[in-house]
């Protein structure tokens, strides 16, 4: 299951709307073994398309560099598709390399760049192998144990 | 000569989980080899083709500077340089638009 607070949900929908129609795509990192997305990082589409994404290969390494400082490790890994339901296509299980990660799936197909509900998804994508997951949505997450 | 490299989470089921591991070579190509002598299977993951090239969607940095800019496999190491290996994160669609 993600658990993810309100304000991170709505930057991800805000993001995917506003770059519509072209793919969105970024990270919410959080402590390592933590499974808590605490810090929403937007990045920016190399690839500019309606039909793929592909992180800026420098802003995809300043982001890891500032996770290994900081103890981090991307537990959310998030992209809009435009014009197809929020699923991974064959291209996203292939190239999915970060088995620890909740991969956030959004549709923008209905509403565009308009208001209206998205369709927003989680899965975990193993080995090639695709598990829906569900998705809670908090006002803000639970303290972090101190153990 | 010393080099570390930065290894992927992806990856370190050949480092025995290591984060990062020591390799040598004057070059790129030949740092490859040098982890796949002590970390056998990990080559194939990064380079591929004939002649080899680094694979379309693995990301090397040789000091900061993405190696697709410096030469690829080609590219000069020297003692004391940093290799950081990063999968890209991509995919998208595939919708014909």
């Amino acid at each position: 299951m993600l658990t993810i607070d309100r304000a991170t949900y709505d930057a991800i929908i805000a993001h995917a709307k506003r770059d519509h129609p072209v793919e969105a795509c970024g990270v919410v990192a959080g402590p390592e073994g933590s499974d808590r997305p605490e810090r929403f990082v937007p990045m920016l589409n190399a690839a500019g398309s309606p039909t793929f994404y592909e992180f800026d290969s420098a802003e995809l390494l300043a982001l890891y560099k500032q996770m290994w400082a900081d103890d981090e490790e991307p537990v959310v890994i998030y992209h809009s598709h435009t014009e197809t339901e929020a699923y991974p296509s064959r291209t996203d299980i292939g190239l999915a390399n970060e088995p620890g990660a909740h991969y956030v799936l959004v549709s923008t197909r209905e509403h565009g760049n308009a208001d209206g509900p998205v369709e927003f998804r989680s899965y975990r994508i193993v080995d090639g192998e695709v598990t829906e997951e569900e998705v809670t949505v908090v006002d803000a997450l639970p303290p972090r144990s101190t153990n | 000569m010393a080099i570390e490299v930065r290894v992927p989470t992806i990856l370190r089921t050949y480092t025995d989980g290591a984060k990062s591991v020591t390799a040598e070579g004057e070059t790129l190509g030949a740092l490859v080899d040098s982890l796949e002598a002590n970390h056998p299977g990990i080559k194939e993951r990064l380079v591929e083709g004939d002649p080899v090239e680094l694979r379309r969607f693995v990301n090397v940095y040789v000091n900061d500077e993405d190696v697709r800019f410096t030469g690829g496999l080609e590219t000069a190491l020297s003692d004391g340089d940093q290799v950081v290996i990063l999968p890209a994160v991509a995919g998208g669609s595939g919708a014909r638009a």
